[in-house]
């Protein structure tokens, strides 16, 4: 039985849609924090030169991934949104943004930990830190600029066009490591495979999951509440089971 | 300096606090505000409705 995708596009049937979802993501994503755990600080050995301090890697990686990889979702969500004025595109964009500015701040703050006692520094301006930093801004930016305008449509266009600008930063993170000479190491995971021993990447990986979960969860989350909040004068919302009780 | 010899000292627990504990905080504070988010706004629609329909 083929499904037509499409109507999930339409708030009306995204919405209850999400509401059946969410639990679902939110109790594998913790189920997948304690495997993730357990792996990474039981299973896993102590790193051959960095010991015990290492172990940041199954918080920092995944948060730094998605951190890239949200924006470039959100910056899709706010092209679609433009080009094709859809509606809940631009409100799963809105959604995802504080999300991925959380992970950018614990992929940064993750990484000046690692950085103090392996680099002896919190902090150096290094092209990929400085790079990330910028996401941070710019995820920053989009909320505030999206805050600042009343009409909810037009601050929707403005702030997808700095998330489609913005989304240039994505690929300078992933490469800057090449392009550049950089305290910060290269890729240990490539699209090519990995050198990382087994049970680390099982951690890491188990960890990288968990963490997806968990930004499906919170972000379907809060863009039920921006579907509430914009399709209030509409017939369906009065008619919600949530809304009459 | 000292936290230097601290954090050499004890390596997994400024991993736990440092990274760990910061993070799952981190989450815990955003789930928190989402679900005050739909609280409220679930009583603003509330709110919405009733005096549309009052009109």
């Amino acid at each position: 039985m083929a499904i037509n995708w499409f109507k999930y596009s339409a708030p009306t049937m995204f919405y209850p849609l999400a509401g059946k979802l969410i639990p679902w993501f939110a109790v594998s994503s913790a189920i997948l924090f304690a495997a993730g755990l357990y792996l990474g600080f039981v299973v896993a050995p102590a790193d051959a030169t960095q010991g015990e301090f290492y172990r940041i890697i199954y918080i920092h990686v995944p948060t730094s991934m998605l951190s890239m990889f949200l924006y470039l979702v959100m910056a899709g969500y706010a092209a679609l949104g433009l080009i094709f004025n859809t509606r809940l595109s631009a409100m799963m964009a809105s959604a995802i943004a504080p999300t991925g500015a959380l992970f950018a701040f614990i992929a940064l703050w993750t990484g000046a930990l690692w950085g103090k006692p392996m680099w002896g520094t919190w902090w150096v301006w290094d092209a990929r830190l400085t790079s990330e930093l910028i996401l941070l801004f710019l995820y920053l930016g989009f909320i505030s600029l999206h805050a600042s305008i009343d009409d909810p449509r037009r601050a929707d266009r403005a702030a997808a066009l700095l998330a489609i600008v913005g989304s240039v930063n994505v690929p300078i993170i992933y490469f800057s490591v090449k392009w550049w000479n950089t305290l910060h190491q290269g890729s240990t995971i490539k699209f090519s495979g990995t050198s990382m021993q087994v049970t680390m990447q099982h951690a890491m990986f188990t960890m990288l999951a968990a963490c997806w979960l968990y930004a499906v969860a919170v972000v379907l989350s809060r863009v039920r509440s921006i579907i509430l909040e914009r399709e209030r004068h509409t017939k369906w919302i009065a008619e919600l089971s949530e809304v009459k009780s | 300096m000292s936290l230097d010899i601290w954090m050499r000292e004890n390596p997994l627990t400024y991993v736990w606090l440092g990274s760990y504990a910061v993070a799952f905080l981190v989450f815990a504070v955003e789930i928190a505000m989402v679900m005050h988010k739909r609280k409220i706004t679930l009583q603003q629609v509330r709110q919405t409705i009733e005096v549309e329909e009052s009109e």
